[in-house]
């Protein structure tokens, strides 16, 4: 497996507080990691560098082998995209919302294609519906469609799943899993669910005070943790 | 209460009859505050864009204070600025436009203006933050980001549209300053109820008034159509 991103000595300071500083990060092509820690760990700073969103103030990320600076080229920072806590939709009906990625890069897809789309996340019937309308879960299964339909090389979910029932977070994982098998799309999840962490990662890292503190392969990280602070999230003492 | 019957019935009666003094005013009014509409929408929607897209990331300082001043600026003020422009000793004195429609066209376009601005300002800030962050992900850039925020603040936008053409077609100090209320010249729905007030001739004066309210009435039912669609888009 090749790297998809290596981060060496990457910080990140807002007003002169360093939110983030990762010593050393590989996350390999086509792997499921999450990432988990206690809010305000840096852990959304952290998926918004990897999106080209905001760039480190120091240290070196590394994407496919290209060195990341402001003036990426568009065609990379379109091969990532995200996930958000709270999907915010266009005011189109649910097709236009999953077109939008495609017209923006200039690609056209054939109805079939997109319905084929919308029925991975079982919003077929819905497609001529405004977006506006839809519920909590089917909104974000939009929003998870839209990210999905330009076949992004790296997808990043931001919490996806934090304002959702057990049914919606069930068939979002379904798809975040079929798609990596299928397509071989690196996914990076933070969740703050360890249940969801053991269900579908492959490799789990904590993420406390801006630092990366443990990664491990899932099974290890939370049956053998290395680290303190690892045996206290995993204990659940942690605070959040 | 009978003299505002009687006016009625006049109005009524010079409607119907499409009275030939009546239609070019209104003709007039129409053509003078359209052009102002349009120039303003061209001069002011890009800047409104432009600025509430920046006020998205920074603050917008003290520009904020002094669209806001404009969004108020008294229109008699404006006509006085035009008039002096327009002028003979004038720095535009020379384009011989005081007492021409152009010189109302431009007095109204500097009332709108500012209005246009201020307000797609408005609707642009008012978008979701969040939507703008969600679209660059998905692999916007900013003229893409800029275009699709301006779809989606589009009922804002109609209504600053609409709210400067309201302002301008019942405004009458810039007007009357500029253009002089020169019958069959300059002389606009506004002017024309001041001056037909002033004579007596409340009958005339009401079928103005009249026109006036139906052309606002128009203006506010396609607003709130526009309104109406944009909930069930
Ligand atoms: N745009 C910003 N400006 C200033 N501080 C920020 C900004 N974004 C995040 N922070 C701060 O950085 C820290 C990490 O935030 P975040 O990455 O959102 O943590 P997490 O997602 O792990 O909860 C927090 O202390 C937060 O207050
Ligand atoms: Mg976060």
């Amino acid at each position: 497996m090749s790297a998809q991103y290596v981060l060496s000595d990457l910080t990140k300071t807002y007003a002169e507080r360093s939110v983030l500083n990762i010593a050393d990060l590989s996350i390999q092509s086509g792997e499921i990691l999450a990432l988990v820690g206690p809010s305000g760990a840096g852990k959304s700073t952290l998926l918004r560098l990897l999106n080209f969103l905001e760039f480190a103030d120091d240290g070196q990320l590394i994407f496919d082998q290209q060195v990341v600076t402001p003036d990426l080229p568009l065609a990379q920072r379109r091969r990532v995209t995200m996930v958000f806590q709270s999907p915010a939709l266009l005011k189109r009906s649910v097709l236009g919302n999953l077109k939008y990625g495609l017209q923006l890069r200039g690609e056209t897809a054939s109805k079939a294609e997109l319905l084929a789309h919308l029925d991975q996340v079982g919003l077929a019937d819905l497609a001529q519906q405004p977006a506006t309308k839809l519920s909590a879960g089917e909104a974000q299964r939009l929003a998870l469609a839209r990210a999905l339909v330009v076949k992004p090389d790296v997808l990043l979910l931001d919490e996806p799943t934090a304002n959702l029932d057990p049914y919606n977070v069930g068939l979002i994982e379904d798809i975040l899993q079929k798609n990596n098998a299928a397509r071989g799309t690196t996914v990076v999840l933070i969740t703050h669910n360890v249940f969801q962490a053991q269900r579908i990662a492959q490799r789990t890292g904590l993420l406390v005070n801006g630092k990366l503190v443990e990664i491990a392969p899932t099974a290890l990280f939370f049956e053998a943790p290395v680290e303190q602070a690892t045996r206290d999230f995993v204990a659940g003492k942690l605070v959040y | 209460m009978e003299i505002l019957v009687t006016a009625l019935q006049e109005a009524w009666r010079l409607i119907i009859s499409r009275d030939p003094v009546l239609f070019e005013i209104i003709g007039l009014t129409l053509r003078v505050t359209g052009s102002a509409l349009l120039f303003a929408v061209v001069l002011g929607l890009p800047i409104g864009v432009f600025l509430g897209l920046r006020s998205k990331e920074s603050k917008l300082g003290c520009l904020a204070p002094i669209i806001n001043t404009g969004m108020g600026l008294p229109p008699v003020v404006a006509g006085l600025l035009v008039f002096i422009l327009l002028s003979n000793q004038g720095v535009l004195g020379d384009l011989q436009w005081l007492f021409t429609p152009r010189a109302m066209i431009v007095a109204q376009t500097i009332i709108a203006w500012p209005l246009v601005i201020g307000l797609s300002l408005t609707a642009i800030r008012s978008v979701d933050d969040q939507l703008a962050v969600q679209l660059t992900s998905l692999g916007a850039t900013r003229w893409q980001l800029a275009l699709t925020l301006v779809r989606e603040a589009r009922l804002g936008i109609m209504a600053a549209v609409i709210a400067a053409f309201g302002r301008i077609i019942a405004e009458v100090g810039a007007v009357i300053l500029v253009g002089g209320n020169i019958a069959g010249e300059t002389r606009v729905l506004t002017t024309a109820i001041v001056l037909e007030t002033r004579k007596g001739n409340f009958g005339l004066a009401l079928a103005l008034g009249l026109i006036l309210l139906i052309l606002a009435l128009l203006a506010n039912i396609v607003l709130h159509r526009l309104q109406h669609e944009g909930r069930h888009a």
